[in-house]
């Protein structure tokens, strides 16, 4: 007997307040794989991460949009789900959180793992406690040729979570289910170089009763019939399984919303809250949207739309970020992938960053925060003691300059510094409201670049050395609208 | 502002320089021991007669030790010195002050600097613990921002003013080609050099002086003493040194197409100098030519030609050899590449030949009446520097 999850009668309204999504700029034509081995791929694209982002800083991006979407709901707690971490044993949540200026008395947890950690650190969050940003990142491979490799994304989806004492909730949860079962259908050891899968059949034999039981117990505890969904996306890595048994949960083929299959990949434990966002942020009110998860068994969420979607506009919508991509040559995503060895230049690999010195900074290294001389008003990047202009010392404001746009004032194209993916544009940014800093430009084509052009700071990893990660902010161009 | 320098206390009595070339074959100490022989036949005297040594190296070495071990130096003291691509000018810097101050009576500064040991490409940065942030970009890109931002303020074509400094590296290796001392002396000219591969900006690599190893020296005393080592001394007549906040990578009014430091330590120098007029004072003079664009927007900054018109002066020819102010006539940073410690005295080598007529004749100045000559040394990038300017002169007052 599958125990209710719906809210019960005179509860809070809860459910999501914010979305947040972080897709990377390239994409990969899947054609390009049989263009070059004679086998694999297929048609439509796929996400790629570019080779200074990680789970880590794609998480963040996602939730940096989430918080920017309505800046005065506090965060309580911070949850991060991945199957790809960048690091175990240290939390990589408190990365995030860094880059968020969260208080120091916010929590921020891995679920870790498993596919199945997003969806479960949703249901989780939306089952009760705090209001908490539920984010989730993946970034998805495979062997040459491999289903995995045309068929996997990488991208982050952020869920603001919370009753509407925190803020206007625009979807809110009015049941689920979660059916939970052993079989190896997927798998992949710590290290190893690719997932494992058993005989296709096997899995989708095992998910169609689980599909099924599923979706009945969650209707139910909704107090739905499958007529009542608007609209319903079904995920998940098996994806004959996902196919083959959708006709039978009994929804209108008009109302199966975009699973981001041919755009985006399946995003592993991130896309069910992508996808859930992307249906959400397109929502009218009073609508019931539905999102299907199969891995390791099968979850189940409902949420029905509220007035106050109307009037919410994400920061960074799944809509704008799918039409302002660019594509990336096959032969590019297999060295930045690590699947091909390329020779660097001939320069020292880069240090290792100081754990000690790092952490006396990290409110620039992590939340791009400088300073502002109080007398002159200038803005110090990075942050200073002592005042360019005037000489004052220790009499500064924090000026946060994560979310602050800026112009290029003057670019160059490096081709003899280390990169792992040269040449490197660098270019000196002046902010809005004063600032500047030479910064790295990313997700751009050297060509592209020029003096006046919008860029906005993103977070990245510049490089890993002797197994430390270092993380800090570039800039990326502004696109389309958000120019 | 309380510079008022020292000008014709210090006497130079000699100077050496040993060839700049990638030595394989020869160690740290062997350049030390070269370089300090050359200095000491070029003022005839021995080591015991020297009281006090400053030792100018960047990455090569640490503590004075590094100096006194090779070269056998009993009981004196031996200062080691660095500041960034400067350190050269700033060992000479300091030992000019020590004569001056009359604590000593002779001293020597001697700068070498081995970085072909390293096994890589480049001038690398010395590893020093940080939390990561910093900026990682090549001084090649950091000045090839010169260009771009040149172009702009003057509104200029940017690909004449390419090419402008296209020809000050035209200019630098047709005065290398004729300098024993050298490591490159092949002439090369503006238009090859603009069908090369950029490496960082526009520039190529014939744009940026090379890599090599080298040792450079000088010995001083008081200016009254010259007469017993020397019948053609040098007199110093200004050492300027300014270091800057690193304030262009951080204020949005810096433009890229001056180097204020350089500005400011020229003008210091003028002034301790007492020169008014450097254009028509200036006989001739070496300036850190790290990167073509670099001692294009130097001219300016050095006062050499107005702004805005280097490009047009640089095209006319008059910082050639046989121009209005030959600029490094001994074929610069462009020919000789960039031993960090010895860059600033293989320049003072050459003002020392230059003014006293012991240039070889194929690169000897035409003689334009002045007795003044400059050495400009500079380190760090474009907005975030220190900047050497030294004037020397054959006559005191």
């Amino acid at each position: 007997m599958l125990e209710t999850i719906a809210p019960r009668p005179g509860a809070l309204v809860r459910g999501i307040i914010a979305t947040g999504t972080h897709l990377p700029h390239r994409r990969l034509d899947r054609a390009a794989v049989a263009a070059f081995f004679g086998k694999g791929g297929g048609t439509g694209t796929r996400t790629v991460a570019s080779y200074d982002e990680d789970t880590t800083t794609m998480g963040a991006e996602a939730a940096r949009a989430a918080v920017a979407s309505t800046p005065d709901v506090d965060v309580a707690a911070l949850w991060f789900a991945t199957a790809s971490p960048a690091y175990l044993e240290k939390t990589n949540a408190s990365a995030i959180h860094a880059t968020l200026r969260l208080d120091a008395s916010v929590p921020a947890f891995d679920f870790g793992g498993a596919h199945r950690s997003g969806i479960g650190a949703m249901r989780t969050a939306l089952l009760a406690g705090p209001t908490t940003l539920v984010v989730a990142s993946d970034a998805r491979d495979g062997l040459a040729t491999s289903a995995d490799e045309s068929h996997g994304g990488d991208g982050a989806a952020a869920l603001l979570i919370g009753d509407d004492t925190a803020g206007p909730v625009i979807a809110e949860f009015i049941g689920g289910a979660s059916v939970t079962d052993e079989f190896l259908e997927r798998w992949r050891i710590p290290g190893g170089e690719r997932s494992r899968t058993w005989e296709e059949r096997f899995g989708e034999v095992a998910y169609a009763p689980l599909m099924r039981q599923a979706w009945t117990a969650a209707l139910a505890d909704a107090g739905l019939a499958a007529e009542d969904i608007d609209g319903l996306v079904v995920v998940g890595t098996h994806r004959r399984a996902v196919i083959r048994n959708l006709r039978s949960l009994g929804v209108d083929p008009d109302r199966i919303g975009d699973d981001l299959s041919s755009t985006v990949g399946n995003t592993g434990a991130a896309h069910p809250l992508l996808v859930l966002a992307n249906a959400v942020e397109a929502a009218a009110p009073d609508q019931t949207i539905a999102v299907m998860a199969l891995a390791d068994g099968v979850d189940v969420l409902i949420f029905r739309t509220t007035e106050a979607i109307a009037s919410y506009t994400p920061a960074r919508s799944v809509a704008s970020q799918l039409t302002s991509g660019a594509p990336v040559e096959y032969a590019t995503f297999l060295s930045w992938r690590g699947m091909v060895a390329v020779e660097p230049p001939n320069r020292p690999l880069p240090n290792r960053p100081s754990a000690a010195a790092a952490h006396r900074r990290d409110d620039w290294k992590f939340g791009f925060v400088g300073s502002r001389d109080r007398g002159s008003g200038m803005v110090h990047l990075p942050p200073a003691r002592v005042s360019e202009k005037g000489g004052a010392v220790d009499d500064m404001d924090d000026m946060p300059m994560a979310d602050v746009r800026g112009t290029v004032a003057s670019f160059t194209v490096d081709r003899l510094v280390y990169s792992p993916s040269p040449p490197v544009v660098f270019a000196v940014v002046d902010f809005d409201g004063g600032g500047r800093v030479p910064l790295e430009v990313t997700d751009v084509d050297a060509d592209e670049v020029e003096v006046g052009m919008r860029v906005e700071p993103t977070f990245r990893r510049l490089y890993t050395a002797d197994e430390i990660h270092n993380y800090f902010w570039k800039v990326r161009p502004l696109r389309g609208a958000d120019r | 502002m309380g510079s008022h320098g020292i000008k014709d206390k210090v006497a130079i009595i000699g100077v050496g320089c040993v060839p700049f070339t990638e030595h394989w074959e020869k160690s740290l100490d062997d350049l030390i021991i070269d370089g300090a022989q050359a200095t000491y036949g070029s003022a005839g005297i021995g080591q015991d007669d020297v009281d006090a040594f400053w030792f100018g190296t960047s990455q090569s070495a640490a503590s004075g030790l590094a100096m006194g071990g090779p070269l056998k130096i009993h009981g004196k003291p031996i200062s080691r010195v660095e500041n960034y691509c400067a350190t050269g000018s700033e060992a000479m810097r300091q030992a000019a002050y020590a004569v001056a101050s009359g604590a000593y009576d002779v001293v020597m500064a001697l700068g070498a600097e081995k970085v072909k040991d390293g096994g890589y490409q480049g001038l690398n940065a010395f590893p020093i613990p940080t939390d990561g942030t910093q900026r990682t970009l090549t001084a090649a890109a950091m000045f090839a921002m010169i260009l771009p931002a040149y172009a702009e303020k003057y509104d200029l074509d940017v690909d004449e003013i390419r090419y402008a400094v296209a020809k000050i590296a035209e200019k630098n290796h047709y005065n290398g080609a004729r300098n024993p001392l050298a490591q490159f002396r092949r002439e090369t000219s503006a238009e090859q050099i603009c069908q090369m591969a950029a490496v960082a900006g526009r520039l190529s690599v014939f744009d940026c002086a090379g890599v090599a190893d080298g040792a450079a020296g000088v010995i001083m005393c008081r200016a009254e003493d010259a007469h017993r080592y020397c019948d053609n001394p040098l007199y110093i007549k200004a050492l300027s040194f300014v270091a800057g906040t690193g304030a262009g990578s951080l204020d949005p009014d810096y433009d890229y197409t001056t180097l204020s430091e350089c500005k400011w330590s020229a003008d210091d120098a003028y002034a301790q100098a007492g020169v008014t007029d450097p254009r028509n004072e200036i006989a001739v003079a070496e300036v850190h030519d790290c990167f073509t664009p670099t001692e294009l927007v130097l001219m300016e900054d050095l006062g050499f030609s107005d702004p805005g018109e280097a490009w047009r002066d640089v095209l006319n020819g008059d910082f050639d050899l046989d121009g209005r102010l030959p600029v490094n006539t001994d074929g610069g940073l462009k020919s000789f590449g960039h031993p960090v410690g010895a860059s600033g005295l293989r320049m003072l080598y050459e003002i020392w030949l230059q003014l006293r007529g012991h240039a070889p004749s194929d690169r000897t100045m035409a003689d334009n009446g002045r007795s003044l000559g400059l050495t400009h040394n500079l380190g760090g990038y474009p907005g975030e520097m220190v900047s050497f300017v030294g004037i020397y002169g054959t006559e005191l007052g």
